[in-house]
């Protein structure tokens, strides 16, 4: 069997990444995935004759440009849309639309809110001012505090440098942005209520808390950080759905001369006289390796491909207690035609972006107190998009595809696990909220795929059903990622890295934790450093 | 026009006091200015009913700082102790409590494996503690414009860090960022002491278990430790006493002392405050004003608005210092009688709050507006150890009530749910029924009770929203984020206006500190000019 310099286990969009890495600084590199396809929770799949899913992640922003640049994910097949638009709708039959011209947007939300309209201006700069401050560090080994190494002291330094540069009440703000709720973040703001429901849904997207938790001001960032053809805070369309993007990061290994494997089920890692030395199969198979770089979330990683003997005792209870819990569940829906909604023209460029239904922060927040008491929302949050108006390629001709991101999905059911049943009343709850809103909704659908954490686990891998494979909580960001000590990417054994959304900066198919960890690994080999390290700056 | 003072302190509340007592000390001519009619504030004592009487804000010590009490010489002027390092007893409806003394547990249900994972967590979360109340007994640093003495304070944090070792200071930086629920799901397996150790971690603060920061809030409780207090304490005579012998030693050292005397504003002249005008119309000057007052009442209220900057008045709206804590005293005919609780017991503390979930779901209502249908409460019967707050015989019943809202819709007194009975009748009950449920009988032993809300704290002591910490103890209003940016280290934007309440770093608690450290800038900033 040939023997491999590193092996990467999972072929979602970090350990592809990661791979990439390798490959071109001329190591002999495989990835090993589970499924009979690649992309992981970057994926694309024709779950209905005829029509293409991203079933698990839909939107595409975050992916780090100078990755897509220096892989030449473009040349790869690579295409991503922008959208624009957004609406939340209210229950009272009015809505509120995002719009991306100036003085649109003023209007909008003059509608609802003279003040607010005043206030948005001064919103959107100190998010952006957050946002600038943080996207350096998106590509960058989080340095580790408690060290006294030459590397982390200097990159502490510089972090500190970066931050005093704010002055005594600029970094004051930054801190309160840090450890304020996204719901008292934006009450400083905003009056409105369904402006705030509207901002306030991304701060809990993905995240089992709600938007009085503090720390999830933070969570907003994540998804305003992202940038599209250099314009910072936008969203598009991966053309022919996500797993395009795990497609064109496939062709860029091949090109590198790597090897992807599908139905390679990995057994466990083998270590060897305390270091790496490469993965074991479910059928039997053994291959060597020198490095082996996991992909799996932390838990997945120390607690089940890894031997508890190999491991310290403290890694194996900070693995275990690594919070890992689902949120959220997803709903892909296949629709005979473009449903329409209250109050919108279906030639509105509202309808092209994500749409919502939650109109104030009591809601939300109270959908997440469903979660606490162990059962999906009753009301749920949606982020819900049609694609295929953009798209045309993911459906028939005059026919559509629905994604629709629900929050709150617990990955058990009163501490049991989900039945059928509790499936049915989960896909319902969303399919009512949805209709209320669209008088033909209902008529329209074909075929609804519905994934609660169980769906997503099983399928993805993803413990717990946790899309951010780890919460994104602050006691879990930075060096404190996946837990304190492990942050740099290194496992506790010579030869076993980590390359996934469980490490800094997070999930989000940014890929920036796959690039991050092949940098480490490159340099403790001593080869050189050809991952991307600066950031394309705003 | 008076004569004229070289500070005026405005509210005798304990950091009031304790602020005012340090800068007579230090040669200042100083006035206390206070609106009610004794000293204390929120450690006051009031008569509810004919007979009874009871510490009407806060009822317990736990964190007094030694260093105030022994510079104030606060036994000698009058302090004396009811009981000391009081134990905490979480009531099991059925008689299965558990008592927790300082790091003892006594419980009958409680695993080899939660006493061991107990005093790993007491003495880990301990040490932080103590590295907490180091950083409290000095101004909060400055970490852009630091100068020396900043720099001194953030390098003796880092030392102290440092000196944690690694593993304790990685993990410090994880767990104080974390939520109680979490921890306590890492390390216990016993609900009781999950719930116990949560509550601690709630306890006037905004937020349920589950709630990011609370770690934060539960080793804010352990800093008592540190100071002395192996428990909670109770004051003779009850939080009064501790307020008279405040006042005593401040006017030992020359401090003058006016009650009843309502300040109306904070006067400046030429962008400097320059003295405070009282409700009668009278106006005080002196060349310092120092507010123990919550920030809101101090900015909004005193100096308004319209001398502000407008960005400082922004900040002023936007903190956060909606309480969320009422109090119930209950007059009572006898001795309350607690299924499975020994007479010993009933001088202690005693929490209901039976589980975590139990308080997060209480903590569920006061996000709407509305309060607990089931409350957590932290219960005394201080007539136990000090019978003189109660005709012979008869006794006092004294509990903090979480959670209550700051206006449930319609106002307190608007009609509830039930018919006939108005939020406050309503929620009274509620508590009742819940008191009800670990002691049978409590009912008709009641005499009199008085319900009060976070509105009714407002108007009683004067803390916008009712809060007792002046402002919600979370990560984004501790330390240089308190009370906001730009009033940080006790100034307060407007020359020779100083903060010296719990509004400013490290805030509440009967502490002490906040009145001793803005003292201590007062006289360093004086020194300097």
């Amino acid at each position: 069997m040939k023997k491999y310099d590193a092996i990467v286990i999972g072929a979602g969009h970090n350990g592809l990444t990661n791979a990439a890495y390798l490959a071109k600084s001329g190591l002999s590199v495989a990835v090993l995935e589970r499924n009979p396809y690649i992309g992981g929770a970057t994926v694309s799949r024709e779950l209905y004759p005829g029509w293409t899913y991203s079933n698990c992640s839909y939107v595409c922003s975050l992916l780090r440009p100078e990755i897509a640049r220096d892989l030449e994910l473009p040349r790869h097949g690579l295409q991503v849309v922008p959208y624009g638009g957004g609406v939340t709708f209210k229950r009272d039959g009015d809505y509120y639309g995002n719009y991306y011209d100036h003085n649109r947007q003023y209007r909008e939300v003059a509608r609802h809110s003279l003040r607010d309209a005043n206030a948005y201006e001064r919103y959107a700069t100190d998010v952006r001012k957050q946002t600038r401050l943080i996207r350096p560090y998106l590509l960058r080994r989080p340095p580790d505090p408690t060290s006294l190494k030459l590397r982390d002291l200097r990159d502490l330094a510089g972090f500190a440098r970066s931050f005093t540069e704010l002055g005594e009440e600029g970094l004051a703000d930054t801190l309160r942005f840090w450890t304020k709720s996204v719901g008292d973040y934006l009450n400083e703001y905003f009056e409105s209520d369904v402006i705030k429901a509207h901002l306030g849904g991304t701060g809990v997207i993905g995240t089992a808390l709600g938007v009085y938790s503090p720390g999830t001001a933070y969570v907003l960032l994540h998804h305003y950080m992202g940038d599209m053809d250099g314009n910072v805070g936008s969203w598009g369309f991966a053309r022919g759905g996500m797993g395009a993007v795990a497609a064109a990061l496939a062709k860029s290994v091949k090109a590198f001369g790597g090897d992807i494997i599908c139905d390679a089920d990995v057994d466990r890692i083998v270590v060897r006289h305390g270091k790496v030395s490469g993965v074991a199969l479910k059928n039997g198979n053994e291959l060597p390796a020198g490095i082996v770089v996991s992909n799996l979330d932390p838990r997945r990683t120390f607690l089940d491909i890894m031997d508890r003997d190999d491991l310290p005792a403290e890694l194996v209870h900070k693995a275990g207690n690594f919070k890992i819990r689902g949120s959220s569940g997803k709903l892909n829906i296949a629709l005979d035609g473009l449903p329409t909604f209250n109050g919108l023209d279906r030639n509105n460029p509202l309808m092209l972006g994500d749409m919502h239904f939650t109109d104030s922060l009591e809601r939300l927040e109270r959908a997440y107190d469903d979660w606490k008491a162990g059962t999906w929302s009753k009301d749920p949050y949606v982020d819900m998009l049609i694609p295929t108006q953009t798209d045309p390629t993911m459906a028939p001709p005059g026919k559509h595809m629905m994604t629709v991101f629900v929050q709150y999905a617990p990955p058990r059911i009163n501490g049991g696990e989900w039945t059928d049943a509790d499936r049915a009343g989960f896909e319902q709850s969303v399919i009512d909220q949805i209709a209320a809103h669209s008088p033909d909704f209902k008529s329209l659908i074909l075929h609804c795929e519905t994934r609660t954490p169980r769906e997503i686990e099983a399928e993805v891998g993803l413990t717990e059903g946790n899309i951010f494979q780890g919460e994104l909580t602050f006691d879990q960001l930075l060096f404190n990622r996946p837990f304190p000590g492990y942050a740099q990417y290194r496992g506790p054994v010579p030869g076993m890295y980590m390359c996934g959304s469980g490490t800094h900066p997070g999930g989000g198919v940014m890929a920036a934790p796959g690039a991050n960890a092949a940098r480490e690994i490159l340099r403790d080999l001593r080869l050189p450093d050809v991952v991307p390290g600066g950031y394309a700056d705003d | 026009m008076t004569e004229r003072h070289d500070v005026i302190v405005v509210g005798a509340g304990h950091n009031g006091l304790v602020c005012a007592s340090y800068l007579a000390r230090a040669g200042r001519k100083v006035l206390v200015v206070e609106a009610g009619d004794s000293p204390g504030g929120a450690a006051a004592t009031r008569e509810f009913a004919p007979g009874y009487s009871v510490s009407g804000c806060a009822q317990w010590v736990y964190q007094l700082h030694p260093g105030v009490s022994r510079d104030l010489e606060l036994e000698r002027h009058g302090l004396q102790w009811a009981a000391r390092d009081l134990a905490s007893v979480l009531l099991d409806s059925r008689g299965c409590h558990l008592t927790l003394s300082g790091a003892l547990i006594e419980s009958d249900q409680l695993s080899g494996d939660d006493r061991e994972a107990w005093r790993a967590f007491h003495d880990r979360t301990g040490r932080y503690a103590r590295l907490l109340a180091r950083v409290f007994e000095s101004r909060p640093p400055k970490l852009v414009e630091s100068n020396l003495a900043d720099r001194l304070t953030l390098l003796r944090l880092g030392l102290g860090l440092k000196l944690l070792g690694r593993d304790d200071m990685s993990d410090l930086m994880r767990i104080v960022l974390t939520n109680m629920y979490d921890l306590m799901e890492e390390y216990f397996d016993s609900p009781q002491l999950k719930a116990v150790l949560s509550f601690d971690s709630v306890l006037g603060a905004r937020m349920g278990p589950r709630t990011p920061g609370t770690v934060f809030g539960y080793l804010y409780r352990r800093l008592g430790e540190n100071f002395g207090y192996n428990g909670v304490a109770q004051v003779k005579g009850g939080m009064g006493a501790l307020g008279q012998a405040m006042a005593a030693s401040a006017r030992v050292r020359g401090v003058e002392l006016r009650l009843g005397c309502r300040v109306s504003s904070i006067d400046s002249v030429d962008g400097r405050a320059a003295g405070v005008t009282l409700a009668s119309g009278e106006q005080l000057r002196a060349a310092l004003v120092v507010s123990s007052a919550d920030p809101v009442t101090t900015f909004k209220g005193l100096v308004g608005f319209r001398h502000m900057e407008t960005g400082m008045a922004r900040r002023v709206s936007q903190v956060r210092c909606e309480g969320i804590a009422a109090r119930l005293h209950l007059a009572l005919d006898g001795l309350p009688r607690f299924t499975g609780l020994d007479g010993a017991r009933l001088g202690q503390r005693l929490v209901i709050a039976p589980d975590m979930n139990y308080l997060e779901r209480a903590f569920n209502a006061v996000k709407y507006r509305e309060y607990s249908p089931h409350p957590a409460l932290d219960i005394s019967i201080p007539t136990v150890n000090d019978p003189a707050g109660a005709p012979a015989g008869c006794h006092v019943l004294s509990a903090i009530v979480q959670f209550a809202p700051y206006g449930p819709p319609g106002g307190w007194d608007g009609p509830s749910a039930v018919a006939g009975l108005s939020h406050r009748e309503h929620f009274t009950a509620l508590v009742l029924d819940k008191i009800a449920e670990y002691a049978p009988g409590i009912k008709e032993q009641v005499v009199a009770s008085q319900l009060l809300t976070p509105v009714d704290l407002e108007r009683d002591y004067g803390m916008t929203g009712g809060h007792w910490h002046h402002l919600e103890l979370s990560l984004d209003q501790v330390m240089m984020m308190r009370p906001f940016p730009g009033a940080t280290q006790y100034a307060s934007g407007l020359d020779g206006l100083y903060l010296c309440g719990a509004g400013a770093h490290p805030g509440g608690g009967v502490m002490g500190l906040a009145g001793k450290n803005a003292a201590r800038e007062i006289l360093r900033r004086g020194a300097a000019a």
